[in-house]
């Protein structure tokens, strides 16, 4: 009988043990199968930082050089492993330096948890010493916010940090904890969160709007697909490709949505939107019916509005009910999970080819081939293009590396012509459009994915808004392999302001450093291109080195990015030259 | 679907939490939508809060700010309704001077006619009550002002639907999932 009430005692004592708030919050992220945090440490956030020396065996925390680098890292180390990125600052400054990278994992649907220190809770509203509202900063832009000022609750609201992060329509979450918290001492235990009352998820999918999109599907003449990101957030790179094949559809992918079935892949027909491939895009207005799959019809995606797709009747793939109908009216919503409801469609399609209606697509590759792309990929002007070198990358990795980019017309060269062999290898921002996410981004991808080759381009603008993270690369020894696409330009503006501002260059003209020096700094080896003899011999190079390699290809100064379609106007009136 | 401004009244079921209508009136400022009245209250269900906030806009943003309202973590369900299919009233309080009460003969005819009700006296002041439609108290105002008013304040509309809201089922639901 006593020594039944000892175990008793004991089986407890295991599951409730008396530790600090500081301990829990690191004893939570080990619970959650957090093996890397990037952050940056700060007063409100020492107690924490002190666990996480005592548990540095567990969880390895990665020192960036900027808290926004730490954000994008954990941005690119979950876009490239599917888990949870977590990010970690101070108060103050160092939860405002998040910002950037909250609102960018918000608009790119980046599953990602965010820890911020706070001011003592009864500092709280005084405008103390590196007190600021980051809650109320951070509200419109994350999924789910919680501020917490009791230890006792820290288990329970990191759960839910998670649980909200990765499930339905993943995004970012911020945790702010006050310093009292995190210094005293409660009965801990831990149980992960699978439920919020409020919360749903994952809308259930009704089977007859699935038959619905299956009696449209088998009668359509010229089907189109346009997938993106929620194909590969939602494991559905498999359902979509027999998808494709059994029913012969012409495919096409929004920036990203890249990666999640082969570029080589014969129905994949390249990519939509302002920089896409003429034929899509054309198409898009030819088409009977559209079927889009895990994306959002954002505006670099369908141009004007008033003449997208009018000829079409269009069906939805969504897991977000807010995206149905908010810019394009579809005709059949099917809610829910991608995985699920593609598994449900399958059986109800017939095999088809559409061979007469894909030949347009060919057709229209062609004459995009002869105007921009033979032009991009063999140039025989003097200049390098940026075409040339993504396809030197392309041959020298075989179509397997990890392309990580960062904003400009680099990432839309990048994007038309990198080779994705492998889903989850195209990791760029986007829906915001930050440029600097790249470099960082490199960093988290590298590290959750050691073994694959991670290639981060950039241009000399972006390069530069995070380029200390160089540091953060050294000091981990993160084998990332760094290119710049330099034309000492910020080239996409530049691009807009000769098409659009009579080539008024304000502003847009870079007096760049020696960024081969900059890199030798850091001990990371370097080298400068300017020919294209050297071009191949250098790619080489990089990508033999077992370590982090920099190298800058000095492009063509003033070349554009076409095809384009100018904003505001009419997929259809999408301009090769 | 109704391209023609309008009032609606929106209700919306949430738990109780610190920050959400931080959440919500910022989905409506990044639209510039201008919110016209807002309450929060208890609801029918215990631990559960209600908002209802009155917009003017048409038919195609509202159900476009509907889903984004709905689906923040902590909103239970958020619908909008026209003027047609809501009960809805709003509180006014006027506080005057107590001598006009007693010089002003016409003061207490309007009190009378407008089913005002005194809610207190004394002295120097007396304070006014009346429930009802925006319009009422927009007249009772109006003829109330002439004799001068020390302070008036309007509550934001409160209002129930004609048809079942069906929270209870959906919380079940949520339970069972």
């Amino acid at each position: 009988m006593e020594t039944q009430t000892i175990t008793k005692i004991q089986e407890i004592k295991q599951i409730t043990e008396r530790i600090s708030g500081s301990e829990a919050i690191v004893r939570c992220l080990i619970e959650e199968g957090v093996d890397i945090i990037y952050g940056y440490p700060g007063g409100a956030i020492m107690p924490v930082y002190d666990e996480l020396f005592k548990f540095q065996d567990k969880i390895h925390h990665v020192l960036t050089r900027h808290e926004q680098g730490a954000t994008h890292a954990a941005q690119g180390y979950a876009r490239i492993s599917g888990k949870v990125g977590v990010a970690i600052a101070t108060s103050g400054p160092g939860a405002t330096n998040l910002i950037t990278g909250i609102a960018d994992a918000q608009i790119d649907s980046t599953p990602m948890v965010c820890i911020t220190g706070q001011v003592a809770s009864h500092l709280l509203g005084s405008d103390a010493f590196q007190e600021t509202d980051i809650i109320g900063i951070s509200s419109p832009i994350t999924k789910w916010n919680c501020q917490v000022t009791k230890a006792e609750d820290i288990p329970s609201v990191i759960a839910k940090a998670f649980y909200i992060a990765k499930s339905g329509r993943p995004g970012p979450v911020l945790i702010d904890i006050t310093k009292d918290a995190q210094f005293s001492h409660f009965d801990f235990s831990y149980e992960k969160c699978t439920k919020v009352r409020s919360y749903n998820p994952v809308p259930k999918t009704d089977i007859q709007t699935v038959e619905e999109a299956a009696k449209l599907i088998n009668q359509a003449k010229k089907p189109m697909i346009v997938w993106g990101q929620g194909v590969i957030l939602g494991k559905a790179e498999n359902q979509l490709k027999a998808l494709v094949e059994k029913a012969g559809i012409p495919s096409a992918w929004t920036i990203l949505g890249a990666s999640a079935i082969p570029t080589s892949h014969p129905l994949n027909v390249g990519m939509v939107g302002m920089h896409g491939n003429y034929a899509p895009n054309i198409l898009t207005n030819e088409c009977d019916v559209l079927i889009a799959i895990g994306m959002r019809f954002d505006d670099r995606v369908t141009g004007s509005l008033n003449t997208y797709a009018k000829q079409a009747k269009i069906i939805h793939f969504e897991i977000d009910p807010a995206e149905v109908d908010k810019n394009v009216k579809t005709d059949i919503a099917v809610l829910g999970d991608a995985k699920a409801s593609l598994e449900m469609l399958l059986p109800l399609l017939k095999e088809n080819s559409h061979s007469d209606w894909h030949q347009k697509f060919k057709d229209l590759y062609a004459i995009e081939y002869e105007k921009v792309i033979k032009h991009d990929l063999y140039p025989t002007k003097e200049g390098l293009t940026m075409g040339e070198v993504l396809k030197e990358i392309n041959l020298q990795s075989n179509g397997n590396a990890a392309i990580v980019t960062d904003v400009g017309q680099h990432q839309m060269i990048a994007c038309r012509y990198a080779d994705f062999n492998i889903t989850k290898s195209n990791i760029t921002s986007g829906g915001l459009g930050t440029m600097g996410f790249g470099l960082p981004a490199a960093i988290g991808a590298k590290m959750a994915a050691p073994d694959r080759e991670v290639v981060s381009i950039s241009g000399d603008g972006g390069y530069q808004m995070t380029i200390q993270e160089l540091g953060t690369i050294f000091q981990q020894k993160a084998a990332v392999k760094i290119v710049v696409l330099n034309n000492d330009f910020l080239g996409m503006v530049r691009q807009w302001q000769q098409l659009f501002f009579e080539k008024r260059y304000a502003s847009t003209e870079m007096v760049n450093p020696n960024f081969v020096a900059i890199a030798e700094g850091y001990y990371i080896k370097g080298k400068k291109v300017t020919k294209r003899e050297e071009l191949a011999p250098a790619v080489a190079e990089m990508m033999a080195s077992k370590d982090a390699y920099f190298l800058e290809v000095c492009v063509e100064k003033e070349d554009n990015v076409f095809p384009m379609i100018p904003s505001g106007a009419s997929v259809s009136d999408i301009r090769l030259e | 679907m109704n391209t023609e401004k309008q009032l609606y009244t929106v209700s919306i079921y949430t738990e109780n939490n610190i920050g959400l209508l931080n959440r919500i009136s910022a989905i409506f400022q990044r639209r510039h939508i201008n919110i016209e009245s807002l309450n929060t209250s208890p609801s029918e269900i215990e631990g559960v809060s209600r908002f209802t906030i009155v917009v003017y806009m048409d038919e195609v943003g509202m159900k476009k700010i509907i889903g984004q309202i709905d689906k923040q973590v902590e909103v239970i369900k958020a619908f909008y309704h026209t003027e047609e299919e809501t009960i809805y009233q709003v509180s006014g309080l006027f506080k005057i001077k107590s001598d006009l009460l007693f010089e002003e003969r016409q003061i207490q005819n309007i009190i009378k006619e407008s089913n005002a009700r005194i809610v207190t006296v004394n002295k120097d002041f007396f304070v006014l009550e009346k429930s009802g439609k925006r319009e009422e108290l927009k007249d009772l105002y109006e003829k109330l002002s002439v004799f001068g008013i020390m302070q008036y304040t309007r509550s934001g509309r409160i209002a129930v639907t004609k048809d079942e809201m069906k929270i209870s089922k959906m919380l079940q639901a949520f339970n069972n999932n």
